[in-house]
C-alpha cells in the first residue's frame, strides 16, 4: 500500500487553525532554509490511510495473542475513558499543587495499592516502561551502596534466563554483569549463586515466576544468600500477573522492583508503548527514589521528594495517563479480583499446556505459572522445522504467535502466555490450531518455510533491511 | 467487581478438573506456604464499572482545569485536530504489541516508518528512531551515544530546561560520566566559556533552542566551535518551532532530540509524551531503541521490519546501545497524524502564531511595567522581570481562571503562548494583571 507521502499533492491539506491577529514579527537569520517535506493530504485521505494501516495491524481485539512474557490481556475500555477525561488530559504538569489535587490523589492512591500488592513500602511512577524501571531500580541500589561508602559493590548478578533488558539496564547503571547459569529445572542454581556472590556484589536481578514460567521455590534462600553477601535483590515485575494477590515480592525478600502497568494492570501496549514501569521499594530505600511522591497532609496532597534521591528519570511524573488506567483497573478488581485474575492466568496456561503436551515438547514438564515454554528442537533436528516456521504458520490461522527464541536457555523456544481474559472456547480453538500446524509440519515439512501465505506480506528479507538500511522515505 | 475473566467460576472449576487438579492451591504448589498471601490484600473491594466511572470522575474533578493557559516550560497547550484522536484510538493500534511479527504488523511498522521520515524532515537529519520515553530521556540517551573511551565528559548548557538537565545528571550517575554545566551569558549558551574548557575529553555539548528561556541559540556558531574541539553537538528543539526556525541539521548538529508532546499529545499532567531522536547517518548504528526499515518479501512486495536489531538489548544484552524496549509508539503515531494533518504550511502557521502572540503579550506586559530579563531573539516563550512577587501574581491570576507564566524566581516569570491563545484573550489577561497590580 501507499505511503502517506505518496498520496495527495501540492496545496492539499486541512484547515485547522485561525489566522493570527497579532502583528507579524521577523525571524531573520534564524529562519529555516528548506521547508520540511510533510504530507500534503486532505482529512479524507488521512482517515482512509490510517484505516487501511489499521487493517494491517493486529491487536488484542483482533484475536488470540499468547505472546509470552508480554501479558497481552484485554484492555478494558472504562480505563481509556477515564484517561481521556478533560480534567486529566488538560492539566498542565507545572500547575500549583493546590490545583492538581485530583492528579496527586491518583498518584497517592496507586502507590498505596501497588505497595499492598507487592509488599513494598514506597513507589515512584516516573519510569515510563519496564526497562526504564529496571534502570531506575538499579540506580536506587547504586545510591544505597554509595550512601554507605560501600563503593566496591560493582557487580550485578543476572541469571542466563533473564530478559535482555536486565543485563542492559545493569550496564547502563554502570554495573558489571555477572551471568549465572540456571539449573536443570530452569531455576537459579544455588551453588552457582553462592559462588558468584561476594563483597563486590551490588545485587541480583530476578523475575519470579522466571522466564520459563516456573515459580522458583528456593526464592527465600536465594534472596538471603544475596543479602548475607551484602547485596540487594531486584525483582523484575514482568511476570507479576501470575502471582498478584497470591504471593508478594516484598515477602520473598526483594528490596526493590518494577511493575509493568502495561502488562499486569491491563493498560494497552500501543504497538510498543507508552507503557509505565513504576518502581517500588522497601522503606530503607525510599529516600533514594526519583521524582515525587504524593503525600496526604492537613491541606490535601503535597509533593515530596526523597532526601537522597537519585534525581529524575523523566521530565515530569511519568506516563500519568497510563497510571490513571491502571488505577481504574485496580479499583475494578479490588482485593478479590486481583488474585482471581492471577489464578485465571495460571489456570489458562496450564489448561493449554495440558492439551498441547501430547503434541509439543515442553521445555520443562511441570505445573507452570502464567506461561509455559515449548521447544521445537526435536522438529528442527528431525525435519528442519523451526520455532519460526511454526510461528509463521500460526499467522495464517489468525493467531498471534507465541514469543519466539526466548528465553535463550531453551533451543527453538516458543513461549505461550494465554492470560486470564481468554475464554475456554478460545483456548480450545487455539489448541486445535496448534495441533493442526504441528501435523502440517509432519506431513509437509518442506512447505513450512513458506508461511504465512494469507498475511498482507510474506516473510520480509530482514538481512537486506539491515545490510542496506532504508529508514526513511525519499532517500536511499 | 470483575476480573475480566470470561469463564464462570463453574467453568474454571471444570477446567481445573480437566487438567487433573482439584484446587487452585494445587496450581500454586511451588510457592512455599510461608510466602502465600493468606490474608486479603489491603485494598478496597472491587467496584462495578459505573462506580469506578463515578469515583474516577470525582477524583479528576478535584483538579483545576484552566481555560486560559500562558504556561509552557516543557509542556505545551496546542490544538489537537479531531482526526488525531480518532486515528490514535483505533483499537488495532492501541492494543497491539511491539511489531515483532512483521507479516501481521505492517500497519504499525509503516506508521513508524512514516513517523521517522517526518522527524527527519522536521530536523533535517538523516535517520530517526521510533521514539524514546520523553524529551529528557532522549537528551540523556543522545549524550550516551556520543561517549567513548577517549571522550567521556558531557557538557550541557545552563540554558537547557533544568528538568532535562536533571535527567541527564541521573543518567550520568549511572554511567559515571563526568558532567559539566556550561554557564549562560544573558540567557544564551556562553561560547567563550566553552573555549575555556579542557576540550580533549569532551564527548559532546547539548544545547536547547529555543532554550528554556525561550531564546533562539546561534546553533551554527556553536556547532563550529564544538566540532573544532572534536566533540559532537546535540541540539534539543521544540518540534513546533521547526516549522519556522533553522533545523539542527542546518546548524550542523550531529544529533537532534526533543519532546514531541506539542505534536498532538495533551498536556496530561506530564505524560505520556514522546522523545524524538534523529542523527546523522554516521551515528545511525549508535541510536538506541527501535528503528523501522524498508525491505521486501520474497515476491518483491514492499515490506517494513524492525531493523538494525544488533544494537538492541534482546540481542546484545549488556553490550546493547541502550536497555530500551517499550518506547512511545502510539505517541509517535499521534505525532505523525498531527504532522500529516498540519502539513508544512499548517505547521509554519502554528509556529508563526505562537511566536507572534508571544511578542504581542510581551509588548503588553512591558507597558504594564514588566521588563524582559534577556535581550535575545525569542520564539514563543520569554522571561520577564515582574514589578511584583511572581508567586503571588500566579496565585491571583489563578483565582481569575488564568494559568500565568511559570514563576522561576521571586521576580521572574517564564511566559508562553501558543496558537490556542488569541489577541483578545491576551488583552483580557493584561487587564486582569493591571487590576492585580493596582
Amino acid at each position: 500500500m501507499k505511503l502517506i507521502f505518496e498520496m495527495g499533492g501540492p496545496g492539499r491539506g486541512c484547515d485547522l487553525i485561525p489566522d493570527c491577529k497579532a502583528p507579524d514579527c521577523t525571524v531573520g537569520l534564524a529562519q529555516r532554509e528548506k521547508k520540511p517535506m510533510l504530507p500534503e493530504v486532505s482529512e479524507t485521505e488521512i482517515s482512509r490511510h490510517y484505516t487501511e494501516l489499521a487493517k494491517q495491524a493486529y491487536g488484542v481485539n483482533d484475536g488470540f495473542y499468547p505472546l509470552g512474557s508480554c501479558t497481552m490481556k484485554y484492555n478494558p475500555k472504562i480505563n481509556d475513558q477515564a484517561a481521556s477525561l478533560a480534567d486529566f488530559t488538560q492539566i498542565h504538569p507545572l500547575q500549583a499543587a493546590a490545583d492538581v489535587q485530583g492528579c496527586l490523589e491518583v498518584i497517592g492512591e496507586i502507590e498505596k495499592a501497588l505497595c499492598a500488592i507487592t509488599g513494598m513500602d514506597a513507589c515512584t511512577l516516573q519510569p515510563a516502561a519496564g526497562a526504564h524501571g529496571e534502570f531506575t531500580g538499579l540506580l536506587v541500589i547504586k545510591a544505597y551502596h554509595v550512601s554507605r561508602r560501600d563503593q566496591k559493590r560493582t557487580k550485578i548478578i543476572v541469571p542466563d534466563s533473564a530478559h535482555g533488558t536486565n543485563p542492559a539496564s545493569a550496564a547502563m547503571a554502570g554495573f558489571d554483569v555477572v551471568n549465572i547459569p540456571s539449573d536443570a529445572n530452569g531455576c537459579v542454581d544455588l551453588e552457582a549463586l553462592r559462588a558468584a556472590v561476594g563483597e563486590n556484589t551490588a545485587g541480583l536481578m530476578l523475575t519470579n515466576p522466571n522466564t520459563v514460567g516456573l515459580f522458583d521455590p528456593n526464592i527465600a534462600e536465594i534472596t538471603s544468600i544475596v543479602h548475607e553477601a551484602g547485596g540487594l535483590c531486584y525483582y523484575d515485575g514482568a511476570n507479576l500477573n501470575a502471582i498478584m494477590g497470591i504471593a508478594r515480592p516484598g515477602d520473598m525478600g526483594f528490596d526493590v522492583m518494577h511493575l509493568n502497568l502495561h502488562k499486569t494492570f491491563s493498560t494497552p501496549h500501543g504497538g510498543g508503548g507508552p507503557g509505565s514501569g513504576p518502581v517500588a521499594c522497601k522503606k530503607f530505600l525510599q529516600e533514594f527514589l526519583p521524582g515525587i511522591r504524593a503525600v496526604k497532609g492537613a491541606d490535601g496532597y503535597e509533593m515530596t521528594r526523597g532526601s537522597q534521591t537519585v534525581g529524575n528519570v523523566h521530565g515530569f511524573y511519568g506516563n500519568f495517563l497510563v497510571v490513571v488506567r491502571a488505577l481504574c483497573y485496580i479499583m475494578t478488581l479490588g482485593r478479590e479480583g486481583i488474585p482471581e485474575a492471577a489464578e485465571g492466568a495460571v489456570l489458562n496456561a496450564n489448561y493449554m499446556m495440558h492439551q498441547l503436551k501430547p503434541y509439543y515438547q515442553m521445555a520443562y514438564d511441570h505445573t507452570c505459572m502464567h506461561e509455559f515454554v515449548m521447544t521445537l528442537q526435536r522438529e528442527k533436528h528431525e525435519r528442519n522445522v523451526s520455532a519460526l516456521d511454526i510461528a509463521k504458520a500460526l499467522l495464517d490461522h489468525g493467531i498471534h504467535p507465541p514469543t519466539m527464541y526466548f528465553p535463550l536457555i531453551v533451543h527453538e523456544a516458543l513461549m505461550v502466555e494465554p492470560t486470564e481474559t481468554e475464554s475456554r472456547e478460545t483456548l480450545d480453538e487455539a489448541v486445535k490450531i496448534f495441533i493442526e500446524v504441528m501435523k502440517q509440519s509432519e506431513e509437509t515439512p518442506e512447505r513450512m518455510h513458506e508461511y504465512p501465505l494469507a498475511a498482507p506480506i510474506g516473510r520480509p528479507d530482514e538481512v537486506a533491511a539491515a545490510r542496506k538500511p532504508v529508514v526513511r522515505y525519499g532517500r536511499e | 467487581m470483575g476480573s475480566y475473566i470470561p469463564n464462570t467460576r463453574d467453568e474454571r472449576q471444570q477446567m481445573l478438573q480437566d487438567i487433573g487438579m482439584s484446587s487452585f492451591d494445587e496450581l500454586y504448589a511451588d510457592i512455599p506456604e510461608e510466602l502465600r498471601c493468606r490474608k486479603p490484600l489491603d485494598l478496597n473491594p472491587g467496584f462495578s464499572e459505573l462506580e469506578v466511572s463515578r469515583k474516577i470522575e470525582a477524583i479528576a474533578a478535584k483538579n483545576t482545569r484552566f481555560s486560559h493557559i500562558f504556561r509552557g516550560a516543557g509542556s505545551y497547550h496546542h490544538y489537537i485536530p479531531a482526526i488525531v484522536r480518532q486515528v490514535t484510538s483505533k483499537e488495532e493500534f492501541v492494543t497491539a504489541y511491539t511489531p515483532y511479527q512483521a507479516e501481521i504488523s505492517q500497519g504499525i511498522l509503516q506508521s513508524i516508518f512514516e513517523y521517522q521520515t517526518m522527524i527527519c524532515e522536521l530536523t533535517g537529519m538523516d535517520v530517526s528512531n521510533a521514539s524514546v520515553y520523553d524529551g529528557a530521556a532522549a537528551a540523556a540517551e543522545a549524550v550516551a551515544m556520543c561517549r567513548d573511551r577517549k571522550r567521556g565528559t558531557v557538557v550541557v548548557s545552563r540554558s537547557v530546561d533544568p528538568k532535562v538537565l536533571s535527567v541527564i545528571r541521573t543518567y550520568c550517575f549511572g554511567s559515571g560520566a563526568p558532567l559539566i554545566v556550561l554557564p549562560d551569558n544573558n540567557g544564551l549558551t556562553d561560547i567563550d566559556a566553552w573555549s575555556r574548557l579542557d576540550q580533549k575529553n569532551i564527548a559532546c555539548l547539548l544545547i536547547q533552542s529555543p532554550n528554556y528561556y525561550g531564546l533562539i541559540e546561534d546553533g551554527a556558531a556553536i556547532a563550529r566551535v564544538v566540532h573544532e574541539a572534536g566533540a559532537k553537538l546535540i541540539m534539543s528543539c521544540n518540534p513546533i518551532s521547526l516549522g519556522l526556525l533553522k533545523t539542527p541539521a542546518e546548524c550542523g548538529a550531529d544529533i537532534a532530540v526533543g519532546d514531541g508532546q506539542p505534536l498532538g499529545l495533551p498536556m496530561g499532567f506530564g505524560g505520556p509524551y514522546l522523545g524524538y531522536m534523529a542523527a546523522t547517518k554516521e551515528l545511525m548504528r549508535k541510536l538506541p531503541g527501535r528503528i523501522v526499515g524498508q525491505t521486501s518479501d520474497a515476491e518483491g512486495k514492499r515490506a517494513f521490519v524492525l531493523t538494525l536489531q544488533a544494537r538492541e538489548q534482546h540481542i546484545r544484552r549488556e553490550k546493547a546501545s541502550s536497555n530500551i524496549c517499550s518506547n512511545e509508539a502510539l505517541c509517535a503515531m499521534t505525532a505523525a497524524v498531527y504532522l500529516a494533518a498540519m502539513g508544512s504550511a499548517g505547521l509554519e502557521k502554528a509556529a508563526k502564531s505562537c511566536m507572534n502572540l508571544a511578542h504581542y503579550l510581551c509588548g503588553g506586559l512591558e507597558s504594564l511595567g514588566f521588563s524582559r530579563k534577556y535581550e535575545g531573539e525569542y520564539f514563543h516563550e520569554f522571561v520577564t522581570v515582574c514589578p511584583c512577587d511572581t508567586g503571588e501574581l500566579a496565585g491571583r491570576l489563578a483565582e481569575r481562571g488564568y494559568l500565568s507564566g511559570l514563576p522561576i524566581a521571586e521576580k521572574e516569570m517564564l511566559w508562553c503562548t501558543t496558537e490556542m491563545n488569541s489577541v483578545e484573550e491576551i488583552d483580557g489577561l493584561l487587564s486582569e494583571i493591571k487590576e492585580v497590580l493596582a
